[in-house]
Parts: structure tokens; sequence; C-alpha cells
């Protein structure tokens, strides 16, 4: 472990890294796809068929074609409904999921395809916060060793005192006090949890911060406090987050640029001000009517016909075909790609490209 | 010196979190768990104690009398009162063989449960943990093994090295061989006992938290995994050396286990077993009164253990 710390030097990498590609994007995501297998193992996918023996296999294709790119010091939002994939590109993000098709790389660097050894100078680099603060702390470790696992992991010549100091700082910057240290995570509130967990990610000093919808599982009262304390870090350490949520709310305070999903697909990417200004992929323009307003009396939604479709068996074309109300035939045979519009947004849409909508 | 500030002031230590725990609350309301718990101490103590408790050394042939064999307990008419429990066959004390039989018994219990313990503990971990084709085949090893009952895996394994070696070697062997073939039969209970937990575990975010920090599977497997799953372990562990204990004094009693000359529990059962028609009923019962007290608080202490340690499974 120590040997390949030193191989690849984290902090000369850095260096060169930071130095070097200024210009290119921190995270890039090429036509990732991730799809899950549904039908078990070899033996359970034989089937009897018309008195054939075939093999059968069902997907759930929870990513199709998706790409991405995070440009340093932004804070991208994922946003979309339950099950469109968010957190799926997240987990893959961070490699805990292996994508089965496209790429990832990291300031340059391709690292979908890395062993753990390989991997470990990036992890440094890119830490994760997760949803919910009541199962991301390990519940037989006191808050110290929590802290302490990844510094000492990531820096194993580190002096004792050197690992419990950089703890110290790590408690103060997300306002825990540091002599809580002993205590055990189910002590601790959910909102102190959740800035526990953020300590645990901040403790490497990462410039990547994969953020997996880090405050839906807390009290209105404290996802405020949450989100400031992260705004807070992003400004102070120069952090690059990639923040996966379904509140639109959010979005509009954190968000540098917003990326839309639905069924596994980006349906728009644009800076927060001109998606909310001016959404144009008809799914944005319905999710963002839907947001309750104090002023207006008679809302005025745009409401969608029938349900997401299943990601099992994709539709054909445009997977937003079935709901769009602008849909034409082309929408239903021809999968449209994300084009460049003014503004900076990019929209998957036939009916912007064709100027109709 | 900070830490010593932080751990009186605002901290329990190990003790305090001991001493308010529902663990020891649950004890002090358990009479039935009292009880067990101190018998079984006793048993323990005795055990390994038995060399300076135990009025006579009965592996000592120099102190072993022909003419004083089958004498009876204390309280039945005709016996010595040099021998407390009565006199087996050859004149052994049955005092001190049930006390140094006990000792070899609870050695054999505890060595064979450590045994599948760690085999067992190991091959859960990866199967859970790994999944895959590790999982199935582990899974797979392990039914195979089950579908051999333990009595048979060691009999079979008993009889092949009586075979080869000669009875003499498996004489001098038979705690070695008894805890191998006891632990190597019965490590499947471990490893899907920990197999499942593993797998209820795995989902949870701090292990996911774990492997993004860069931790290796191994690390994550014992130091995160491990530790949430221990409370099935020490549960299944009580049984299992119930078990043991109880396979050992089978196959003691069968004729595969100890031999006469450094009996367990069981085979004194055994070497009593010829003589109880003839009256002197002490040499099996007595041994076999301990043997049924000792499982019986062990698994009273287990299933106990099972009731604090999971809730959910005594309110139903």
């Amino acid at each position: 472990m120590t040997a390949a710390v030193s191989q690849h030097d984290p902090k000369a990498s850095e260096v060169a890294s930071r130095a070097s590609d200024a210009d290119v994007p921190l995270m890039e995501i090429r036509h990732l796809h991730k799809r899950f297998s549904l039908s078990g193992d070899f033996l359970e996918q034989l089937k009897f068929k018309g008195g054939k023996l075939i093999r059968e296999q069902e997907y759930v294709h929870a990513i199709n074609g998706i790409d991405l790119d995070i440009r340093r010091g932004e804070a991208l939002c994922v946003v979309g409904e339950s099950g469109c994939g968010k957190s799926t590109v997240a987990r893959t993000v961070m490699g805990l999921l292996t994508p089965s098709q496209g790429e990832i790389r990291y300031a340059g660097q391709r690292i979908d395809n890395m062993s753990t050894k390989e991997l470990l100078p990036y992890r440094r680099r890119m830490q994760m916060i997760f949803q919910n603060p009541y199962a991301s702390l390990n519940p037989r470790m006191t808050i110290q060793q929590t802290l302490e696992e990844p510094i000492r992991l990531h820096h194993p010549d580190w002096s004792r005192e050197r690992v419990r100091d950089q703890v110290r700082d790590v408690m103060d910057s997300v306002g825990i006090d540091p002599d809580w240290g002993p205590r055990f995570g189910h002590e601790f509130s959910g909102g102190q949890r959740q800035r526990i967990a953020i300590a645990r990610a901040l403790a490497v000093d990462p410039e990547f911060i994969v953020a997996d919808e880090p405050i839906s599982a807390l009290d209105v009262s404290i996802q405020a406090q949450v989100l400031n304390l992260m705004m807070e870090a992003q400004q102070q350490r120069n952090l690059t987050y990639l923040f996966i949520t379904h509140d639109l709310a959010v979005v509009e305070h954190v968000g540098t640029r917003v990326a839309v999903m639905y069924l596994g697909m980006v349906c728009e990417i644009a800076p927060t001000g001109t998606l909310f200004a001016k959404p144009r992929h008809p799914y944005t323009q319905a999710l963002l009517s839907a947001i309750p307003r104090l002023e207006d009396d008679r809302p005025q939604h745009i409401r969608l016909q029938g349900e997401v479709p299943t990601p099992v068996n994709l539709p054909s074309g445009c997977v937003f075909h079935g709901r769009c109300p602008h849909a034409n035939e082309r929408c239903r045979k021809e999968v449209p790609r994300l084009i460049d519009v003014e503004d900076g947004a990019r929209v998957a849409c036939h009916g912007v490209e064709e100027g109709r909508l | 010196m900070r830490e010593n500030v932080m751990s009186d002031t605002i901290v329990p230590g190990r003790w305090a979190r001991f001493r308010d725990s529902y663990l020891l609350y649950s004890f002090k309301r358990d009479l039935i768990a009292q009880i067990s718990l101190v018998i079984f101490a006793l048993l323990i103590f005795a055990a390994v104690f038995a060399p300076w408790l135990a009025p006579a050394n009965p592996y000592d042939l120099a102190q072993i009398d022909i003419l004083a064999s089958e004498l009876p307990p204390f309280w039945i008419d005709g016996a010595d009162p040099a021998y407390l429990m009565g006199t087996d066959a050859q004149g052994r004390d049955l005092l001190s063989t049930i006390l140094y039989g006990a000792r070899v018994s609870l050695i054999i219990g505890f060595g064979a449960v450590l045994m599948q313990a760690v085999i067992g503990v190991s091959f859960g971990l990866m199967a859970g943990y790994l999944g895959g084709r590790v999982d199935a085949f582990l899974m797979r090893l392990a039914d195979i093994q089950l579908s051999f009952s333990t009595l048979m895996v060691a009999i079979i394994v008993g009889a092949l090295v009586k075979a080869i070696f000669g009875g003499a070697t498996f004489s001098e062997y038979a705690v070695p061989l008894l805890v191998l073939i006891i632990g190597l039969a019965e490590w499947p209970q471990y490893a899907r006992t920990v197999r499942a937990s593993v797998l209820a575990e795995r989902s949870k975010e701090y292990v996911d938290a774990a492997r993004v920090m860069g931790l290796k599977s191994r690390r994550i497997m014992f130091r995160h995994i491990l530790p949430n799953t221990l409370s099935p372990i020490f549960v299944i562990s009580t049984v299992q050396v119930a078990n043991a204990i109880i396979s050992e004094a089978a196959l003691s009693f069968l004729g595969l286990g100890m031999p006469e000359t450094h009996p367990s529990l069981g085979s004194l059962i055994k070497s009593g077993f010829d003589y109880i028609q003839s009256g002197s009923w002490w040499i099996t019962l007595i041994p076999g009164a301990v043997l049924v007290i000792l499982v019986l608080v062990i698994n009273l202490l287990g299933d106990w253990l099972r009731d604090v340690l999971n809730p959910r499974l005594y309110k139903g």
C-alpha cells in the first residue's frame, strides 16, 4: 500500500494536472451505459420456448448513453424523478459500479477500468457524500476512528499527532465539536451525522465531491444548514460538486449548471439561470411548471399523460415520446442527441432542433 | 492527557457502557440465565483446575487400585469415603475422572467451535461480500458438507485414520483429530449465518463509503462488516459449543473418540455402559448427568443471548 502511494505521488501528479489541463473538464463522462441483469445466473436464464431451449436475458437499463462534462469549481446538479438513473450515475462515477459501456475520465485520465490499487490516488481526490446519514456511518466505529481511517489510508507516513490534528481541523470546519471524537454515530442527530459524513469526505482534502441526495433524508430545518455548510466548503476548498438531487429549490440554490435526466438519458443541460428562465425540453418545462409558487393562485401546471415507461423495455426513439405533447413520427423512431442552443444550453429534442418548439 | 479529560468529562468509558447496557440489565432480570451462568462457570472452573481440585490423577496408573473397582458413591452402603462418587471398573476415582473428562470435553467443544468459526466466518464473509462465482462455489461446498451428517463424516475420517495409522497413533492425537473432524463437519452453519448477515450489511452505505475511501476488500470485510455481524455469530457459537460437546460424546460412545485411558465424558459413559446391568449404574449415570447439565446450561445461556441480541425475534 505504501509502495502504491509513493509510486504515483498524489501531490506531484495533482500539481502537474492542475497546471497543465486547466481547460480540460475535471470529469468527463462519455457514452455511459449501465444495465443491471434481472435474469439471475446462467441456469436461471435457460428457458423452454416453443420446444427449444433458449437463453433469455433481461436487463434494467438504468443509464442509456450519457455524456457529461464537469468543469473545475462548478456544482453540476443532476435532477430527475425517482428511478431515472441519477444515483446510478453518481455511483458509476465513483467506481462503486462498473459501467456496461462508455468511459469516465478524471482530469483527462481514464479511471473506469482501473484496479482498486491504481485507483487509490484518485480516491483521495474524489470523495462521496451519501443520502442516508443513518446508514453511512459504521455503527461499531467511533467518530474519531471513522475520520482517521481515510487519512491513515491515504497518508500512511503521517504521525499520530498529525492525523489527529487533521481530524480536529476537519471536525471544526463542519461544526462538530472535536471533543466528541470518542462517541459513536448513533449518539448524534441526523444533521450532525451528515456533518460527520461530510467531514469524512473532506478529511483527505479532495477536489471533487459527489453528493448523492445529501439532504433528502434530513429534517427540513436542518437541510439549509447542511447545504450552506457544503457551499462554504466549496468556496474555502475550491471544490467541484456533482450534486444529485430531486429538489429543484436546492438546484436553484447551489447549482452552477443543471442536467435534467429522464429514464437514463440527459434531456437538457444548461446553466442554472438559463434553465429556470427558459426551459426548452418539454420534460424540463413540465418539471419546472410543477414547482409550487407563492404568487400564482392559478397555477399553469403542464400535465403529462401516463407513467414513466419501464426501464426494462425502453421505448424506441426519444424516451419521452410517449408522454410528450409535441411528439411526431421522427420522435418515435430516432433517438435525439444533445445539440447546442444559445446561452450555453444543450437540449436533446427533435422539436427544438427543428424549431417546432 | 487530552484523552483522559475527554473520557472523564463527556464520554463514558467501556466499563460504564457495559454497566448501562441492555445486556447487563436483562441478565439481572433473568434468573435462569444467572443460574446457568453460575453452573457453567463452576463447571469451567472445575475443569480448568482439575489437576488441583481432583483427589486423584486418573491418568496415573500408579494411583489406580484394581481392588477398589466398582465402589458405589458415598450415599450407598459399601462406599469408601476416599472415593466420593465411587470408582469405575478399573478402580479410578470417578469424581477425578469426571473432572478430567469434562476438561477434555470442553477443550474439544471450544476447539472445534473455534475451527468452525474461523472457516465458516471467512467463507461466509467472502461468499456474502464478493458474491458471484465465489458465492456460488462456497455455498455449494457448504451444501455438500451439510448433506453428510456430522457423525457420518466423523466415523469415516476416524475409521480411516485408525485403519491407516493404527489405534495407538489415533489415541495419541485423539484431541486434535476430534477438533478437526467436528470443526470441519459443522462450518457451514457459520458460513450460512454470516453470509446472510453480510448480504444485509453490504447494501448499507457505510460499506460504500469504505469502498469510496479506497479500502481493500479484506479490510472492509473484517473491519467494517464483521463487527456488525457479531451478534448472530455469538448466538450460534453457544449452540455450536453444546453441539460439538454432544458430537464428541456420541463419537466417544461409539468408540471413535477419546480412548478409555484418557477419557472424555462420552468415553466414560461408554465405559460404564457395560456395567449398568451388573448394578454399577453410577459409572454411566453420573458422567451422563454432568454432560446433560453442561449442555443444558450452555443452551440456556445461548437462548438468553439470542433474546437479548435479537429482541425482534423474541417479541415476535
